[in-house]
């Protein structure tokens, strides 16, 4: 495994732009133009994406629905602080390794240390964790790095072999290659700055709250029940309280959240009473749920 | 990195295009690699150049990784590949459409005044983006005058168009009609109308701009029309607009301070010996100690201080002060303000009271009692009283922030009192909104002051305030 070159050169994933839109609307995720492009390009030059934006905004659901439209696996790296090696590389299973000593000793065999060595070095005592799982993967896998703003900045060194190189080095083994140049996504909420030697290796994609159309697309996907007045109306009335100046503006979900309880309540039009009432399903902090009611009981001019 | 798709060979023109506008945005500030100018490249040979938007994001995502330069890079973007990209490809729309609307005149003159303010009614009540686009070129014609070779950017003659167009009474026009309406859906045609206007406004830049770079080239325009990163903007000279981005910006900074702060509340393993628990453990190994036991240290809560200059020498830094600090008290529970000008007053609960920034703002100003003699500022007393009447409160866990220019009218400095409270205080920091070369000049004491802190920092704009904050661990 050692030395192999990537074949599958990048770039034969998606037609264009435009199909790449067209793919993911088919999997149930709508993407604007700028998404669908980055995507491309990301797939055309063989980088990975770093999607940077507030929660909500549908980050990682655009790795899943990569995935699913390319029929990849998803290998996700879940990040948090004090994230290490042994979490996100791999680990030589050290149980099994003394297992295998201790049976060596049991069964009297005469192996020389150096045969025993590179015995227990080897890949079946190797346990892959989600980086070199991805590399090593000989089917289609898309890499997923989540929320990477929250690792220390001395961690993130970690990811940029496998970012640049799609390669992990193992002392006892060599260096790994990817047979494949797998899509990588790494998701960020810019809880703090990334280092510039990461961005660099990524191409950048600032996702924000959709704009109104693109979000009622979204909840006449997601809630087919909805009539269209009150889709229209949800998301008008979302994209003002997002306007606000509020803890928490609310996330798509929270919109769709909020478009179902309508839907369940038996709603056909949004009045301020009904609005006030159902405010808790969108804002979650106390002050933000008061100020929006009474904004949104305010009289328009 | 990937072989050449035979369809696509880069151009010349585009290819000057794409080094021009790389340039620009390396004077403009946004730090470019070589890596990232070849992605760039690549990203142009790759995608599908008459589709201006697909171009646009592609390219944004190869040389713009901070979401704060964007609007820079959309700038020069319309610059550079509205018309770069229609001369190297000789696209259809833009040969078509450009040069018929520079001598148009003709045309669009014939529009009546009357004609265009229907026209203007109908775009903003229908949202319809192609009449809109129609309108912007009209009302561009008549009434902006472009004068060729005048080194005005595209705002002056937008500004100028709109007010023709007498923009405000539509939109107020529109609003009263809103205003009708029942409540909520009043609300939401108002913020329609709104979204309306400030898309009718990008229109008539768009158009502006095209016209400037058909006739000076994008260089010169980008060179007019030249502004610092939102990261550099002095704080001292914001715009109306400048300032709601930087509302915008403060509230992550804030919230990457209250971290940083929270931060350290989370424990290290290096706490004492927990005796009795490791006598107790001892009893398993027949009393000898082999597993010592560690206290967890005490988690102190820590608590932020600010004290912020809100006179008028510091007028426009102080709306930035009082902004962070706001900011800073919705993240941050611990956190207690002061304002001061020769007096002191504490504004913790009236900024915690206020909805947002506005009210807490004009509630400091009526209600804060911050004037003590003759409302300038006099830092010695201000401090020597907060000294007197908050000092015993301040603790081993408070970190306390300074935030003024410590120009002092020469009234006497008492650096005892900061002295005093940088004692009893865990951190005591000082941003300074002078520039570092007019320290400690004229009625400056900040020397005396400086002695007594832990760090005095210049903080002009919001990267110096992320390389204070990044400092702190």
């Amino acid at each position: 495994m050692t030395g192999m070159s990537a074949t599958g050169t990048p770039g034969n994933r998606f037609s264009s732009p435009a199909g790449t839109k067209e793919g993911l609307a088919r999997v149930g995720y709508l993407a604007d133009d700028g998404t669908a492009a980055v995507v491309y390009l990301a797939d055309r030059l063989g980088k990975p994406v770093l999607v940077e934006g507030p929660a909500g905004t549908g980050k990682t659901q655009l790795a899943k629905s990569v995935a699913e439209m390319t029929g990849a696996r998803l290998v996700r790296l879940q990040c948090y602080e004090g994230l290490d090696e042994s979490k996100a590389l791999y680990e030589w299973n050290y149980k099994k390794q003394l297992l295998r000593i201790q049976a060596e000793q049991v069964a009297k065999q005469t192996e020389s240390w150096e045969e025993l060595e590179s015995d227990i070095f080897s890949e079946d005592f190797l346990m892959p964790r989600p980086l070199l799982e991805a590399i090593r993967a000989q089917d289609p896998v898309v890499l997923l790095i989540d929320e990477v703003d929250r690792v220390e900045v001395e961690t993130e060194a970690l990811l940029l072999e496998v970012l640049s190189e799609y390669q992990v080095s193992v002392p006892e083994l060599g260096t790994v290659t990817a047979r494949q140049v797998p899509m990588v996504f790494l998701t960020s909420n810019n809880t703090r700055e990334l280092s510039e030697a990461l961005k660099r290796r990524c191409l950048f994609l600032h996702m924000d709250y959709p704009s109104a159309e693109r979000e009622r697309e979204i909840v006449l996907t997601r809630v087919p029940e909805i009539q269209q007045d009150l889709a229209d109306q949800v998301v008008r009335t979302v994209a003002l309280v997002r306007d606000m100046e509020l803890k928490k503006p609310p996330s798509v979900s929270e919109t769709l959240d909020w478009a179902r309880t309508l839907v369940v309540l038996g709603v056909s039009k949004l009045d301020p009473e009904i609005a006030r009432q159902t405010l808790n399903v969108l804002l979650k902090h106390r002050s933000d749920l008061e100020r929006a009611s009474k904004e949104l009981s305010a009289t328009a001019g | 990195m990937s072989a050449p798709s035979p369809e696509t060979t880069l151009g010349d023109g585009l290819l000057s295009a794409l080094a021009g506008f790389v340039g620009e945005l390396r004077t403009a500030g946004v730090p470019v690699s070589t890596t990232e100018l070849l992605d760039a490249v690549e990203a142009v040979r790759q995608l599908p150049i008459t589709e201006r938007a697909t171009l646009k994001a592609g390219l944004a995502g190869c040389l713009v990784k901070n979401e704060g330069h964007w609007r820079t890079f959309e700038a020069l973007f319309d610059l550079y590949f509205s018309i770069g990209i229609g001369m190297a490809l000789a696209s259809q729309e833009d040969l078509e459409g450009f040069p018929a609307h520079l001598d148009d005149s003709a045309s669009s003159d014939q529009l009546s005044a009357a004609e265009l303010s229907e026209m203007a009614y109908r775009a903003l009540m229908e949202g319809n983006r192609e009449l809109m686009a129609a309108l912007a070129k009209a009302a561009v014609s008549r009434y902006a005058g472009m004068e060729p070779m005048r080194p005005v950017g595209a705002s002056y003659y937008v500004f100028k168009t709109l007010r023709q167009l007498q923009a405000d009474a539509l939109l107020s026009q529109l609003l009263a009609r809103a205003g009708e309406q029942p409540a909520l859906q009043g609300l939401l045609d108002a913020d329609l109308y709104r979204r309306r206007m400030e898309q009718l406004r990008r229109e008539l830049e768009a158009d502006v701009t095209r016209r400037l770079v058909a006739e000076r080239g994008p260089m010169a325009v980008a060179k007019a029309t030249r502004r610092a990163l939102p990261e550099d903007m002095d704080f001292m000279h914001l715009g109306r607009e400048e300032l709601a981005a930087l509302k915008r910006a403060v509230q992550p900074l804030a919230r990457k301070l209250a971290v940083h702060l929270a931060r350290k509340r989370r424990g290290h393993k290096d706490g004492r010996l927990d005796f009795r628990a490791t006598m107790r453990r001892s009893l398993s190994s027949g009393g000898a100690p082999v597993d010592p036991r560690f206290k967890s240290p005490r988690r102190s809560k820590p608590e932020l201080w600010v004290l912020a200059d809100i006179s008028g020498s510091v007028a426009a830094f102080a709306r930035f002060t009082l902004q962070l600090v706001y900011a800073l008290s919705s993240q941050f529970s611990r956190t207690r303000a002061w304002a001061f000008i020769d007096g002191i007053d504490e504004v913790t609960d009236l900024l915690k009271g206020a909805g947002d920034i506005a009210s807490a703002v004009s509630s400091i100003n009526t209600q804060a009692d911050v004037i003590w003699a003759e409302g300038h500022s006099d830092y010695g007393h201000a401090l020597a009283d907060f000294a007197n009447r908050w000092g015993a409160e301040v603790t081993s866990r408070t970190t306390v922030l300074v935030l003024g220019d410590a120009r002092s009218n020469y009234h006497p400095a008492e650096p005892w009192a900061l002295a005093d409270i940088s004692a009893r205080a865990r951190k005591l920091w000082w941003l300074n909104p002078e520039p570092s070369a007019y320290w400690d000049t004229g009625d400056s004491v900040l020397a005396q002051y400086g002695v007594h802190c832990t760090g005095v920092y210049e903080c002009r704009n919001l990267r110096q305030l992320k390389t204070f904050i990044e400092q702190l661990d």
